[in-house]
């Protein structure tokens, strides 16, 4: 992967090279604080219009992974670049003009006390930018764009049904016209009905503003839908990362093959899928040496517990398996 | 169970979120009860527990378990019934075990209630039963306290709890949806083991259509707090007949059918209040076929489309089956 990029090469919209981030937790009274490798060396590439779904189990640390994307938490290696510029060393506002979130909850991540209105708004006000009546006319625009009727504008949240909330705080994320747009779990609080609504809305949006989007969510279905690229991970590492279609179609590592087995399409006679994955998720303060994964693995093998596997390509796939070495 | 109700009365006057609700589970079947948030799926299942809030009445015209009649008993013989024959797997497993106590004490108190057992044969049973839920080195989970465990774990604790005093029945409230795919998986396998093992009922209640085709026996989708359609899983999955019931159906992207990218279908509009004096269907303004004739019958009538197979709906299935072959669907 070259970090430079060359001329007549595209500028990713987002990079990262070795991302590392390492927290200090308490073992609890009289015991030494120990460290826990949230993120353990993810180098992504996601260029422009693309939108890359990040899939993995709770505690994998895809959550670190999206802060650090939106400089809500400070790598402790590695380094981040937005359209070419690494965002240690850029201005903050600047960079959170670029790089903007829609969160999980819509119940807890909308300010009860404020209309939606100003809640759209803050963005605007927080980075000084037009004045009142510019500010008014945007958020009128935006609200139309992400379908909120005009007179929700000065409404408070509890006011509003789930799917509401999440078109604003759809709306929040794209009023500073931001170039990429970090989706975590952004239907998992919905119903079915709302949900299709939410992801219809994300792709139209896609096509209409040009915007990358980096989804994160743990339902598979909705991963495969509007993803055009997909990165696995597990405990702090990218183990697989390729395109959308060939990740369902082929899928090479172990995990991954484990991870597509578990989804419960609505397909009646099928029953429930065996996936193996005996054990549970590791303790990732303590993790098992070598291959991460070797305790869970169907296929492991002697190296695996050894030897922690290094990226190889196979046919365009990125993946960390001792299987493809 | 006949004609299940519920009223919560409300200052602005009177809620109906249950409305004549019928259904029968045989031993060693599964029931799902899908349906969106707000259907009353939660409160049916709390209404067959006696575990409403205090304020809802509970009227039926039939609610019969294992051959008895659950409407005229006290409080202390359904207390004695509950957590003994018939036990409900609650959706949250973070906030459903006490924190305060230690598995192994949350375990042995629903034995040690029911049961004339000592001490020891109640902790025998609680490791039994936690090994047979896949928790290993169970003997020494007895004395941790639930934030010592992670979510999947916890989840097994609360199915090992209900499985305790070997009930006839289960009712589980979204068992998995606070789990990972993976998670989710074991543990519905692992309810399917235990349900042919013991030979207990099952009722499912989720909002995850995956989880119904793959589990289910029999399903009920329900909507504002009526049943809109009954079938098997196969005859509901297949050939999906009430409007609702396709729209949900249409709204999920199934890998490999669906166009990745492409448009998925939407259901329009939200559920009406369930507020006050109710007549017609409670889907007609969301619904593409509503016609002037929705909002006239007091009790939209349920339609038989075979043995235990119907949907409320004005549309008899003739005029319902042309209308599937004039939209294109089904």
């Amino acid at each position: 992967m070259s970090a430079q990029p060359a001329d007549g090469v595209a500028v990713p919209a987002l990079e990262t090279v070795d991302v590392r981030k390492t927290y200090h937790v308490g073992g609890g009274m009289f015991r030494a604080r120990r460290a826990l490798h949230a993120v353990t060396g993810v180098s992504l590439r996601v260029s422009h219009g693309s939108v890359l779904g990040l899939v993995g189990e709770s505690g994998c640390g895809k959550t670190t992974l999206a802060k650090m994307l939106l400089g809500l938490e400070t790598p402790t290696g590695g380094e981040i670049r937005v359209l070419g510029e690494a965002v240690a060393t850029s201005d903050r506002r600047r960079m959170a003009r670029r790089v903007q979130p829609v969160f999980q909850d819509p119940y807890s991540s909308l300010n009860p006390r404020k209309t939606i209105s100003s809640i759209i708004s803050l963005p605007l006000r927080v980075h000084g930018l037009g004045d009142r009546a510019e500010v008014a006319r945007r958020v009128a625009d935006i609200m139309e764009l992400v379908g909120l009727p005009k007179r929700l504008a000065s409404v408070y949240p509890n006011q509003l049904s789930g799917g509401q909330r999440q078109r604003v705080a759809v709306a929040r994320a794209l009023i500073m016209r931001p170039e990429v747009v970090i989706c975590d779990e952004p239907t998992s609080a919905l119903d079915v009905s709302v949900q299709a609504q939410i992801l219809n809305l994300l792709q139209d949006l896609r096509a209409e503003l040009g915007l990358t989007y980096i989804v994160i969510s743990h339902n598979l279905a909705v991963v495969e839908h509007i993803a055009t690229e997909v990165a696995v991970m597990y405990l702090g590492r990218i183990v697989e990362q390729t395109d959308t279609r060939t990740l369902f179609k082929a899928p090479r590592h172990p995990y991954t093959r484990a991870l597509l087995a578990s989804v419960l399409t609505p397909e009646p006679g099928l029953g429930v899928p065996d996936t193996h994955l005996g054990t549970a998720f590791p303790n990732p303060v303590d993790p098992p040496p070598g291959c991460t994964f070797h305790p869970r693995c169907a296929e492991v093998m002697d190296v695996c517990p050894k030897q922690a596997p290094r990226p190889v390509d196979v046919d365009g796939a990125k993946v960390e398996c001792h299987l493809y070495g | 169970m006949e004609n299940l109700s519920v009223d919560i009365p409300l200052a602005g006057g009177v809620l109906h979120p249950v409305r004549d609700v019928s259904f029968t589970v045989e031993a060693g079947r599964t029931l799902a009860i899908v349906g969106e948030s707000g259907c009353g799926k939660s409160l049916t299942s709390l209404a067959i527990m006696e575990l409403l809030p205090k304020s809802a009445t509970r009227t039926a015209d039939r609610l019969d378990f294992a051959g008895q009649s659950l409407l005229r008993l006290s409080e202390g013989e359904m207390a004695d019934i509950r957590g003994d024959r018939m036990a409900m797997i609650f959706q949250d497993p973070m906030t459903s075990l006490n924190p305060a106590y230690t598995i192994g004490n949350q375990l042995e108190e629903a034995l040690l209630r029911h049961r004339r057992v000592s001490r020891r044969e109640a902790r025998d049973r609680a490791v039994f039963l936690l090994e047979k839920v896949g928790i290993t080195a169970a003997e020494s989970r007895l004395g941790q306290y639930p934030h010592q465990l992670s979510g999947g774990l916890r989840q097994r604790v609360m199915i090992a709890m209900g499985l305790m005093c070997g009930p006839k029945l289960i009712i589980a409230d979204e068992p998995t949806t606070a789990l990972d795919v993976t998670i989710q998986a074991q543990i519905l396998l692992l309810l399917a083991e235990l349900q042919k093992e013991f030979g207990m009922a099952l009722i499912l209640i989720t909002h995850d259509l995956g989880v119904v085709a793959r589990v289910a026996d029999r399903v009920a989708v329900m909507y504002a707090g009526q049943i809109v359609e009954t079938g098997t899983a196969e005859e509901v999955f297949r050939h999906p007949t009430h409007p609702y019931t396709r729209g949900l159906l249409e709204c999920i992207p199934i890998p490999g059918k669906t166009e990745p990218g492409a448009h998925l279908g939407s259901i329009p509009g939200i559920v009406p209040a369930l507020v006050g004096d109710l007549h017609g269907c409670s889907f007609r303004e969301r619904c593409e076929l509503a016609h002037d004739a929705c909002s006239k019958p007091r009790i939209v009538p349920v339609r038989e489309l075979g043995q235990r197979r119907g949907y409320r709906c004005v549309l008899s299935p003739q005029e319902m089956a042309s209308e599937i072959r004039e939209a294109g669907v089904g």
